[in-house]
């Protein structure tokens, strides 16, 4: 049996392995997120269409994403569609776009909720004190729905940045597949492990936390 | 597609469904247990105790279960434990769902009015019987699309025990792809069995949530 | 000398007419209270005066400005202050600001003079300590006090109160039908939606009677409350005796 904790230079040979791949966690989830935003707008905005079909696309579109799990899909993008479509993919861009695909429903069920609940009351305050249609967006309309959406989609970006850790799974070099690669080399399982799990966490745990603060905060008015 | 070689493929798929749904229900059994006894304990009891409670909720939220897998799989043996994959596989969803049960069942009772337990108090019953008759008949029945809504997410997240080289469906599929390269057949395999599983599981839920909401 | 003429005013939603050739004349200073049962109309009156739902037909006659159904609103608005009944003060905001948002941003009103102004309005409504607090630390009463110190911010000609009591417990009614009989008093003009019918027949110059989207009468609150015109509003007004009289402790 190994030490458990390493010398100081190992840290130093741990940190420069993990580093590129911590570096990839976020970039796969920050461009997963941006694809979810996008995406959510367009999710929210067809399931409020006038065309029924267009909105049963969507549902199904949500259906497929909820029923069936992530791994799946990202196994069917992944090793599937090279050889249906003829499309190669990295493992990186297989992930986003399976991810960003997920996370558009997710934000979208988000978008759509707010503008369900569109302040009909607020915008009609707002009007009596003559206030024209782009200041009652500027002041009144839009930092409702700020403080409407951006908790839960901080919630969806944190389950974005857990959900990279997959990805291991279809060989991307990320945290995890980075710490991995260390363990080979060096068999310290529950060192690395125990480190990857805290490093998710202190990114994770920060974002969930503001989220409730806020979603508290914010849910007196 | 080779249609001979995937019928081979069936008996193989079938107890890997088999094994995904024993992880995944034994997860939720424990992990309904676990949510259940840490959301009562959370009514009433030291600040110590609470505090216990929400920081395991916070670490098993903020975390990836394949983590966790991976801590209890590969990690442990570090310090002379060795556990089989199938035993860390419940081990880890377990701890992840006994997180988000609890959760639920914790809402369900803040959206409890006080005065239903102190109604109960004052008819002489104890807090055990309380708990038994007045309040969590309530919560489970508020709860219920809820906390089936979790159950079905928990057997979703079992395809990911794969990792860990528990033969269920996603490891079968892995696996016959490296040895036999027939990826087009072991993916389709892999996604009727997923639709099987999942796609009822999830029509159930719609309709339980449905019929919840129109009571 | 007017200061709102209401010409021959209908409003239609969907096939059902809610507001039925309303002609009613207001003069600076006076105080008019509208009476009726409820889905009589009385509400939409109030909120088609101030654009919130659209004439159907006639027009609306403000200060030498003419509206119609297809009219902009804004500069009506700026001139006209609303209270609701569920007060509608934005969350977001402190009070201060929320008293603010109307002079400074739609008015374009100096944000300096019009803070001495917030503050004095906000001391008038005895909430002077609450500049910075926001509207979920206050009581419903005090919201709606803020609320009616929010319009009176904008300096209107006019206030429009719709049933600004009809959500608040009855402890906090008084304070606020103390602001609005103080504000009468100073000679606002003023159209009032209320159930309060003590308050009304207090406050009011006049009052006016609707049924069924329609105006049944207009008289004097002396002559409404001891002998009403119409029939309806004879029922009307023997309903809520009945109440008192179930109320009152037998002899």
């Amino acid at each position: 049996m190994t030490e458990l904790f390493p010398s100081s230079v190992e840290w130093f040979s741990v940190i420069t392995l993990l580093w590129p791949g911590l570096l990839n966690t976020l970039w796969i989830a920050a461009m997963s997120l941006i694809l979810s935003l996008a995406g959510g707008v367009l999710y929210a905005v067809a399931s409020r269409s006038r065309f029924a079909l267009l909105r049963l696309a969507m549902r199904l579109w949500l259906e497929a994403m909820r029923a069936i799990p992530l791994l799946v899909w990202l196994f069917l993008v992944f090793f599937g569609l090279p050889l249906w479509a003829g499309i190669d993919f990295s493992g990186s861009t297989a992930a986003i776009l399976v991810f960003g695909l997920w996370g558009s429903t997710e934000a979208g069920e988000v978008f759509r909720g707010a503008l369900r609940a569109f302040p009909e009351a607020q915008w009609e305050a707002a009007a009596c004190l003559g206030l024209s249609e782009r200041q009652i967006y500027r002041h009144v309309v839009i930092p409702l729905l700020i403080r409407q959406t951006v908790p839960p989609l901080m919630n969806v970006a944190t389950r974005l940045i857990k959900t990279t850790s997959l990805t291991i799974l279809i060989s991307v070099v990320e945290l995890t597949k980075a710490g991995q690669q260390i363990i080979e080399r060096d068999d310290n399982a529950l060192f690395i492990y125990g480190l990857l799990f805290i490093l998710y966490f202190l990114i994770c745990y920060p974002l969930s936390y503001c989220s409730g603060i806020l979603e508290r905060r914010w849910q007196q008015g | 597609m080779d249609w001979q070689f995937m019928l081979e493929q069936i008996p193989d798929y079938l107890s890997a469904i088999g094994v995904m749904l024993a992880v995944g229900g034994a997860a939720v059994f424990l992990a309904l247990l676990i949510g259940g006894v840490f959301a009562s304990l959370l009514q009433d009891t030291s600040p110590l105790i609470r505090a216990v409670i929400c920081s395991y909720i916070e670490v098993a939220r903020n975390t990836p279960l394949i983590i966790q897998l991976f801590l209890l799989y590969f990690g442990l043996p570090a310090v002379g434990v060795l556990l089989p994959p199938e035993l860390c596989a419940v081990m880890a969803l377990t701890f992840m769902g006994g997180a988000y049960f609890t959760e639920v069942f914790r809402a369900g009772f803040s959206a409890l009015s006080e005065q239903q337990s102190q109604a109960s108090y004052a008819l002489g019953l104890s807090r055990f019987q309380t708990f038994r008759y007045i309040l969590w008949p309530q919560v489970w029945q508020k709860q219920l699309p809820a906390t089936a809504a979790t159950a079905c997410f928990l057997l979703r997240e079992t395809t990911v025990v794969s990792a860990i080289t528990v033969a269920e469906v996603m490891y079968t599929t892995t696996n016959g792809i490296a040895i036999y390269y027939m990826t087009y057949e072991f993916l389709t395999l892999m996604t009727i069995s997923c639709v099987l599983v999942f796609v009822p599981l999830s029509i159930a839920l719609n309709q339980l949530e449905h019929r919840w909401r129109h009571d | 000398m007017t200061a709102l003429v209401l010409h021959h005013l209908s409003h239609q939603k969907g096939r059902s007419t809610i507001l039925d050739d309303i002609n009613l004349t207001v003069k600076p200073g006076q105080v008019v209270v509208i009476l009726g049962p409820s889905g009589c109309g009385k509400s939409t009156l109030l909120r088609c005066i101030n654009g919130l739902e659209p004439l159907s037909a006639g027009s609306i006659e403000f200060g030498g400005v003419t509206l119609h159904g297809g009219s902009n609103w804004q500069q009506l608005r700026q001139r006209v202050g609303m209270v609701f009944q569920h007060y509608q003060l934005f969350p977001h905001l402190t009070v201060g600001q929320n008293l603010l948002l109307g002079p400074v941003a739609g008015q374009k009103r100096s944000a300096q003079q019009t803070e001495i102004l917030a503050r004095a309005l906000l001391e008038k409504v005895g909430l002077s300590d609450k500049y910075y607090a926001y509207p979920s630390q206050l009581s419903g009463g005090q919201q709606q006090r803020v609320a009616i110190a929010r319009a009176l911010c904008m300096q209107p000609e006019m206030m429009l109160f719709d049933e600004i009591t009809a959500a608040l417990d009855p402890e906090m009614v008084r304070e606020v039908l103390e602001v609005l009989r103080n504000l009468a008093a100073e000679g606002m003009t003023m159209l009032i939606v209320t159930h309060e019918l003590g308050f009304a027949r207090a406050v009011a110059d006049s009052i006016v009677f609707m049924n069924a989207g329609r105006i049944e009468e207009i008289s004097s609150p002396e002559q409404f409350f001891r002998q009403p015109e119409s029939e309806r509003a004879r029922q009307f007004l023997n309903k809520f005796t009945d109440i008192q009289k179930l109320t009152r402790k037998p002899q």
